[in-house]
């Protein structure tokens, strides 16, 4: 096969315009963009009339080696990138999932082995947070600084597994603002799910309708909510993945609103399928659409999320791609909380998008190409190497053929598992030449993968796309006391220190800072500043309704009071 | 107000068939039937004599009100008391036309009557308040109960009469959430139950709820009787408890139960903020929630994050900031609205129903109200601070001043929040007003003047919480005067279970009354008034509306600006479960919301080998035990030819089959 390319005739689609022009490729990088290209000879020549060419798709969420109970996913490194660049992905961003506990550099070590080994196309990782302890924040550093991961994971649900405590969330979150890197979240309430698991338990339900019955959509919602919360605090950019249901992006899209650095990730899953599935009497069925957060019963949720998609009010789509086969799905049998969790939809991402949301007009085709590679690579500082066609990007493209129509079916599907959860859904628009690190793997719907050939791309810290905003605010967000006379007046015996202090070791560990603060007070009271007389703040006019008869500063002495 | 009045004059002119008697406001709904209702017993207890309220008669009273009020406003000056009354404000009286005053004032009577030492007590001429409407009518009492109610009531001799001269009267305001007496550290709050519920009746409220906190891992029983010991020696009102659940195990449990099986209360508040403290964990409030909902109970949760509060304080103090400004610094009111959300999404998770104490902040308020319009059964409590003063005086200059705004969740600094919650307030998305009274002197607001952690947490309210919102509220014509019997006293008594034995004026109920003068303007000053406190929040407020007489069990507590209070002859009220302004809903929920399992065959597929949980997990025993009652359903659905398979032909290719379902099943939906 040539390693020089040229697509010729075809409409360049990026996410800020789209023109007509020639691409010519050379050693998997795009040379040269435009019309009547002087090219060397030897050149294998696609033809892309009456097509699109736009960046290959990245798939911002995939967990392909994601251990559970001692099963890995049916579809590996190597059947999901296959699978992957038969839907016009190029990249793809995996979850490492290190055991509670263990060492994070360690589990990194372990997926680049594999990913290395069986990968078909680029790919980074985002590294899971399972367990944090003050002993992370190094590994955290050295992942960040020497191993090109900027991204991490918490969890808000996996109730004594994986969940962490909200000072532990802001605890990472502060941590991972000052390194650079963005901070993901997995939002579930996992208290709640767990007690709502055990009530279903004792009511009977055994079955996948119990999954989504103890998955609720507020608890969801809730999660997404408090950690919007605690990144406004943190002054932290946040990443929600997985946002599968209509108020959790609508909490998402208030956030944007009111100014907060926050991204959302919906799914092929929730952009394409609804939960109704959970009650389906076939249990094989019901058990593929396992998941948290599950798919949403609501049959509205896919077209909404489209919208929000559409608008920009969620960015990024992932598809969370992590399969088990019915014989590892029917573990959880007797039981829904052992099902192994996961969906398909690293192949189906690209077409589910576009007939969702292109075909039905909600966005257009620069949009199209925004929402499955740009904001991805610019959200983690891929960008312009991957998620754009430009000379010196990466020569990742695909060939999309808006007219043709394909049915999803297991049947056809390259993946190893027995349903997809997508079974039967017509979508007009998908891959006709797929073009990976400047080679041909799709073409004539033929497949030629090389196992082992993804590279791992390091991604750098403090993406510009998210950071910018960032930094302005912490110059800004700058607190600073009140400067007052010392307290002089009478003070209250406590005799009972020792309990019931609000605050505990950390606040008064930190009394010695305050000790900084006492020289510059001491010299203001000195300073012939008295508390008594006018206050500073008296001229400022508070509430309309208040008219002062005797001015507060005739009583406000506070060693003479009356 | 104003407009109001103006419309007494114009209804002179109106045509009889228009003219209503006894009330100028839009047609009171008829809760027991129409008009033309002919049920019998239909008005029972409801002694209002129609024929005495028909609109012959009527003229002859309304002009008379319409001047008292300047009358009586002006006649309080000279009385040194509690109530410093404005002389200068004519102002408000300016639209009417200056009629003469010909009626006797009401005070000679009262103090000519007051020799006689009678229980009973009549109110004459009053315009009396409820929730749902407004009428003239007089009312008797005896024995701490109203008696009757209508026109030309015959009574026996020895009555104190009160003229009311076209005056409000309405019930007596219920602050349902107070500390008074709450020992903190050693020391406690400056206002016992005495001091504080005459603050209470100086203010127009004739009954007080107060926590009952009990010291973490205590019990809860010993602390409500401690609280019982003290407020009956000391109450000068009566009251209720809230019992704080300080800390939760089955012990607890047990005693909540017997608290709200046999003591009376049925309110109980959960704490998410003060970490290692009080706060309990989220799978601890679903388990509270869940225990209040089976006994009737309403949960209570004082909303704020304490993990990341605790993280901003740390970071604050090592920032230096040791000052009253920190307490709001360290606690923006972001972290109250999540907690707000948590809470209402657990209670919905738990079909309990759900009361927001202290509401402190307008995106705390927009979750209650986002929250009810998705219809969650949630009720918000702001409290007279967050209703009538804001939290710029965190950073005043004077120590002593911004220590002594320091509460939890403090003040919203956002000078437009109080406006914003009596908007809320008028509109039902929040429902009843507390004021969480709990005082501290300088001298104890100083524990914490090197580090504000330590201040004392607590604002005063009690006596100004009903000024307050008519002041806010009804003054600028946010709400009428019906809501402000609502949102005072009419929701809390329905929350708590007490009505109608408590917020209204009816037949039976207990005649806890103010007569509510809306014309007196005061002045708040700490100079003034009746809490031991050496602040007021609500300093140099100028605060039009006040009560004129407070009648506490049948007995005037509050005459010219005179109190006069008895420590000790406050009664405990007990509460009874399931109240059904908060349950109605929750109960027919209860019963739709059954969840049934999906019956399947069983799944006798390949199953993949795999290492069992070792560690924590989801939940491991009950889970695995359960699914054997389950088991017994789905077999016979199995044997009685449910297959999956379908066509047992081609069983050798599952794959297949379950797509051949599958599609079937895309067919069928599309």
């Amino acid at each position: 096969q040539s390693d020089r390319l040229i697509i010729k005739g075809g409409k360049i689609v990026n996410d800020d315009q789209s023109f007509y022009a020639d691409v010519y490729v050379e050693d998997g990088i795009i040379k040269q963009i435009g019309e009547n290209l002087i090219v060397p000879g030897g050149v294998k020549t696609i033809d892309a009339y009456g097509h699109i060419v736009i960046p290959g798709g990245i798939d911002v969420n995939t967990c392909l080696h994601m251990p559970y109970l001692g099963m890995t996913p049916a579809d590996d490194f190597y059947h999901g990138t296959k699978a992957a660049l038969a839907g016009g992905t190029t990249m793809i961003i995996d979850h490492v999932l290190p055991e509670p506990g263990s060492s994070l550099l360690a589990a990194y070590d372990q997926w680049r082995d594999i990913a290395d080994k069986k990968s078909c196309c680029d790919y980074s990782l985002h590294m899971d947070i399972t367990h944090w302890h003050e002993g992370h924040i190094e590994e955290l550093e050295a992942l960040v600084k020497d191993k090109g991961v900027n991204s991490f994971l918490v969890f808000m649900a996996y109730k004594d597994m994986y969940q962490c405590s909200d000072s532990q969330i802001y605890e990472i979150l502060s941590i991972l603002r000052d390194l650079g890197a963005i901070a993901q979240v997995h939002a579930e309430n996992g208290d709640i799910i767990q007690e709502e698991q055990k009530r279903l338990l004792d009511l009977g339900i055994t079955g996948p309708e119990g999954h989504v019955l103890s998955h609720p959509e507020e608890v969801e919602t809730e999660a997404v909510y408090r950690v919007l919360t605690i990144a406004k605090q943190a002054n932290c950019p946040l990443y929600i993945t997985k946002v599968m249901s209509k108020t959790s992006a609508d909490v998402i899209a208030q956030a944007r609103r009111k100014g907060m650095v926050v991204y959302g990730e919906p799914i092929t899953a929730s952009l394409g399928t609804d939960g109704s599935h959970y009650w389906s009497k076939n249990w094989v069925k019901a058990a593929a659409f396992v998941m948290s957060p599950p798919v949403n019963p609501d049959p509205s949720t896919p077209d909404y999320l489209n919208s929000l998609l559409s608008c920009g009010d969620l960015q990024v789509t992932g598809s969370a791609h992590c399969t088990f086969t019915t014989a590892q799905k029917a573990v959880g049998k007797d039981n829904f909380t052992l099902i192994p969790e996961g969906t398909n939809g690293i192949e189906e991402r690209m077409s589910v998008v576009w007939e969702k949301s292109v075909a039905t007009g909600k966005m257009d085709e620069n949009e199209f190409v925004a929402v499955t590679s740009t904001n991805a690579a610019k959200i983690f500082n891929l960008y312009p190497r991957k998620g754009r066609i430009a000379v010196g990007s990466d020569a990742d493209i695909v060939i999309w053929n808006t007219k043709e129509t394909k049915i999803i079916s297991a049947k056809s599907h390259n993946l190893t598992v027995e349903c997809n959860i997508f079974e039967g859904m017509e979508c007009h628009g998908a891959p006709v030449v797929v073009i990976s690190q400047g080679k041909i793997v799709l073409e004539a719907e033929k497949l030629s993968v090389t196992e082992g050939s993804g590279r791992f791309i390091p991604r750098k810290t403090f993406p510009d796309y998210v950071y910018k905003r960032i930094k302005a605010r912490n110059r800004l967000a700058d607190i600073r006391g009140v400067p007052r006379g010392l307290y002089d007046g009478p003070v209250h015996d406590v005799t009972t220190a020792t309990k019931a202090v609000a605050p505990t070791p950390t606040s008064r560990g930190s009394a010695c800072p305050g000790k900084a603060q006492m020289v510059p007070v001491r010299n203001l009271h000195q300073s012939g500043f008295t508390l008594s007389g006018n206050q500073m703040d008296d001229h400022i006019p508070r509430r309309t309704a208040q008219r002062i008869v005797a001015p507060p500063g005739g009583r406000s002495n506070i060693t003479s009071l009356s | 107000m104003a407009e109001r009045k103006r419309t007494w004059d114009k209804e002179d002119d109106l045509p009889v068939y228009l003219a209503r008697p006894g009330t100028t406001d839009q047609v009171p709904r008829q809760k027991y039937g129409g008009m033309f209702c002919n049920v019998e017993g239909a008005y029972e207890s409801k002694t209002i004599d129609f024929d005495a309220l028909s609109v012959g008669q009527r003229s002859a009273r309304s002009p008379k009100s319409i001047q008292d009020g300047s009358q009586d406003g002006r006649s309080t000056d000279s009385e040194p008391g509690s109530i410093c009354t404005d002389k200068g404000t004519g102002g408000h009286e300016e639209g009417h036309s200056g009629i003469d005053i010909k009626t006797t004032g009401g005070k000679e009577i009262l103090q000519n009557l007051d020799e006689l030492k009678s229980d009973r007590l009549l109110i004459k001429g009053g315009r009396i308040v409820n929730d749902d409407q407004s009428f003239y009518a007089d009312i008797y009492m005896e024995d701490g109960l109203i008696k009757q109610i209508g026109d030309n009531l015959i009574v026996p001799g020895g009555v104190k009469i009160i003229e009311a001269n076209g005056k409000m009267v309405i019930p007596g305001g219920i602050d349902i959430h107070t500390h008074f007496q709450m020992p903190y550290r050693g020391t406690t709050t400056v206002d016992d139950f005495s001091q504080g519920t005459k603050a209470a009746l100086a203010g127009g409220t004739t009954m007080i709820v107060d926590h009952v906190i009990p010291d973490p891992g205590a019990s809860l029983i010993e602390a409500f009787e401690r609280w019982r010991e003290w407020a009956d020696d000391k109450a000068c009102c009566d009251y209720s408890l809230h019992v704080d659940i300080t800390h939760w195990s089955d012990s607890a449990k047990q005693e909540v139960e017997t608290l709200v099986k046999e003591k009376g209360v049925n309110s109980f508040l959960v704490y998410m903020a003060y970490k290692d403290l009080f706060q309990m964990t989220n799978s601890e409030l679903y388990d509270i929630f869940t225990f209040l909902g089976e006994l009737g109970a309403v949960v209570q949760v004082h909303a704020e994050n304490g993990e990341i509060i605790a993280q901003e304080q740390a970071r604050m103090l090592e920032m230096g900031i040791t000052g009253p400004e920190g307490h709001v610094l360290s606690r923006p009111e972001e972290l109250e609205a999540e907690a707000v959300f948590r809470a209402i999404t657990i209670a919905s998770q738990t079909n309990c129903p759900l009361y927001v104490t202290k509401v402190m902040s307008k995106s705390a308020a927009d979750i209650i109200s986002q929250a009810r319009k998705k219809g969650n059964v949630v009720f918000g409590e702001p409290i007279s601070a967050s209703l009538g003063t804001d939290g710029t005086h965190y950073w005043s200059k004077n120590w002593a001043k911004a220590a002594s705004f320091v509460t939890s969740p403090p003040l919203s600094p956002d000078p437009t929040t109080p406006d914003y919650l009596n908007s809320l307030l008028a509109s039902g998305d929040l429902n009843v007003t507390g004021s969480s009274h709990c005082t501290f002197s300088t001298a104890q607001k100083a524990i914490g003047k090197d580090d504000f952690t330590q201040i004392p947490e607590g604002v005063n309210g009690v006596e100004e919480r009903m000024a307050i919102i008519w002041d806010k509220a009804v003054v600028t014509g946010k709400m009428d005067e019906n809501m402000f019997v609502a949102v005072t006293s009419t929701n809390a008594a329905k929350i708590l279970n007490l009505y109608p034995r408590k917020g209204r004026i009816a037949v039976g109920s207990d005649s806890d009354l103010v007569i509510w003068d809306c014309d007196a303007v005061r002045t708040i000053t700490a100079k003034t008034h009746n809490s031991a406190a050496e602040y007021n929040v609500f300093e140099g407020m100028e605060l039009r509306g006040a009560p004129l007489v407070v009648i506490c069990q049948g007995k005037i507590v509050l005459e010219d600006g005179n109190l006069h209070a008895t420590s000790g002859t406050g009664r405990f009220i007990p509460c009874t479960p399931f109240p059904d302004f908060a349950y109605k809903r929750v109960k027919a929920r209860k019963q739709l919301a059954v969840l049934r399992a999906v019956p399947r065959g069983m799944y006798d597929g390949p199953v993949s080998d795999f290492t069992p949980m070792s560690r924590g997990g989801t939940p491991a025993a009950s889970a695995r035990t359960s699914p054997t009652k389950q088991s017994v359903p789905v077999r016979n659905l199995h044997q009685s030819g449910f297959s999956l398979a379908g066509n047992p032909a081609q069983r050798g290719e599952p794959i297949c089959l379950f797509i051949h379902s599958h599609v079937h099943a895309a067919v069928l939906r599309s």
